[in-house]
């Protein structure tokens, strides 16, 4: 059973349609690049599987659970990170987890904050209020709340872009452990192409909203012609109707 | 509904309280300067009136009344607030809490928050003014209990309202209580207003809370149906309160404002 199957999923907002029947699925310990220029929709992608955005159409089970009926159990199961999501900054470090702990249900609370604090290097900072971390420390934090429910699906938007090279390689190598060691199914989008290729299973281009290339990140690029997954990348923005076909 | 979320929400607001003394001083200073206030005018006015009549009931207890109204309505907003302000939303919505969780939470907060401002009026002004509520007896308890529920309801109607209209509209939700006290007939009985004004007093439901507290004070009698009127009446708005929240929150989702709530204004 996948993790994550999306059928037919559709946002239009009035005329205009930011998804347009998006169908994919994604299996356990699976890492799935979500791709694409500004506005292909990646993050209403993101946002309709995290069910705060409503979708026009089509459906989002996640293991095996719909969103739209049982939104507890789909979502307890799911927990994400995102750039643009910051942890309160009024709050500390060990306070924040234990709130997002406490939403999400987790059980052995004070064990499971423990070990995530110590999974991102955290420890020194639990007690600091997280306003006052640098952007990369703040991440980490983010990151540190997407791992507390031992989530199934785990989503990713853009996780290390505020991170330095080095702790972004600690992230990535944590989050590819995770994957394959506890099975837990990835979505991740990244504007970072040496990224996506170095963790990535498999990755989706987006563009207007639909699936348009889909597969290998290494192999990808020389199916259509191209010499890294970047300059794929560049004709997916560029000229997404060339790769149509 | 789980209690494990309702928990985090008020622990929450606990660790803010916590952490920054002027949360606490907020909380208990703008009361405790009104019941110092009208303290010394209800003394001065005992002091010029020939009747003998003693206003510290009267008015120092409508005083203490409507501040604990308006503590609860605050303590609602405060705690949504709390996740205006640090655009939270998305960490919140996007978890497995639900919208009765999450707003039964913030009620809960709301209990902690107003019960602090009470007791804090209360000692100023027994120990400073001599108020007492032993006039009242037992009916101090429903009292409070109407004033509670409408405070809560108008709260989730102020989230509600923030909500649907972006940050920019929490200025709306600070003056209600300020326009709502000359129609609910705090300091005066209702007969002295206007006929129209009356049956808008009949809608609200402290308007029948402070005439009872009037008719205690006077020697009268207590319409329990009255009290009974404004208990229902105060259920009937938290029910609408929370439909109108549930609604927005609907809405928010169809269209997107909760994934993208942090523009200054939101159309």
């Amino acid at each position: 059973m996948p993790t994550l199957q999306v059928s037919s999923l559709r946002k239009s907002y009035g005329d205009r349609l930011a998804v347009d029947d998006l169908t994919f699925s994604t299996a356990p310990g699976e890492i799935v690049g979500l791709l694409g220029p500004n506005g292909a929709g990646k993050t209403t992608t993101i946002n309709m599987i995290l069910g705060v955005l409503e979708p026009s159409g089509g459906r989002i089970h996640i293991e095996g659970r719909s969103l739209a009926t049982d939104r507890r159990e789909a979502l307890q199961r799911t927990n994400f990170a995102a750039v643009y999501a910051p942890l309160p900054g009024n709050l500390t470090v060990e306070q924040n987890l234990k709130f997002f702990g406490m939403l999400y249900g987790v059980a052995s609370l004070k064990n499971r904050i423990d070990t995530v604090l110590e999974q991102f290097d955290l420890l020194g900072f639990r007690r600091t209020k997280c306003g006052v971390l640098s952007s990369g420390e703040q991440t980490r934090v983010c990151l540190a709340k997407a791992m507390l429910n031992a989530p199934r699906l785990l989503l990713l938007d853009e996780p290390t872009a505020s991170l330095d090279p080095a702790t972004a390689r600690e992230v990535r190598a944590k989050i590819r452990g995770l994957a394959t060691d506890r099975q837990v199914s990835v979505l991740w989008t990244s504007h970072n192409m040496y990224e996506v290729e170095s963790v990535c299973d498999r990755v989706l281009f987006l563009s207007r909203g639909r699936v348009l290339l889909e597969g290998n990140p290494k192999t990808l690029p020389d199916e259509h012609g191209k010499g890294t997954l970047e300059e794929l990348f560049i004709a997916v923005a560029r000229e997404p109707l060339s790769l149509e076909s | 509904m789980r209690i494990t979320p309702v928990r985090a929400i008020v622990l929450r607001q606990l660790y803010l309280l916590r952490g920054g003394p002027t949360r606490v001083l907020s909380l208990v200073i703008w009361v405790a300067i009104d019941i110092i206030l009208w303290g010394f005018m209800t003394k001065y006015l005992n002091t010029v009136t020939a009747a003998g009549f003693d206003f510290v009931p009267v008015l120092l207890g409508a005083v203490l009344m409507w501040d604990f109204f308006t503590r609860v309505m605050f303590g609602v907003t405060m705690a949504f607030f709390e996740d205006v302000w640090s655009r939270n939303f998305l960490n919140i919505f996007g978890s497995p809490v639900s919208i009765n969780e999450y707003l039964t939470g913030l009620v809960s907060s709301s209990i902690i928050t107003s019960t602090l401002g009470l007791v804090v009026m209360l000692i100023l002004a027994v120990a400073l003014f001599g108020l007492s509520f032993i006039l009242y007896g037992g009916l101090l308890v429903p009292f409070l209990m109407v004033l509670f529920l409408f405070g809560i309801a108008l709260g989730i109607v102020g989230c509600s309202f923030v909500l649907r209209f972006g940050p920019s509209a929490e200025w709306f939700v600070w003056p209600i209580p300020a326009i709502l006290s000359p129609f609910a007939g705090v300091f005066y009985p209702i007969s002295t207003m206007p006929t129209w004004i009356q049956w808008i007093a009949h809608l609200l439901p402290p308007m029948y809370v402070f005439e009872g507290m009037r008719a205690i004070v006077t020697g009268g009698a207590m319409s329990m149906k009255s009290l009974t009127m404004g208990g229902v009446l105060a259920v009937l708005y938290v029910l609408a309160a929370s439909l109108v929240f549930t609604r927005v929150y609907r809405n928010a989702v169809r269209t997107g404002l909760i994934a993208r709530y942090s523009a200054e204004t939101i159309t």
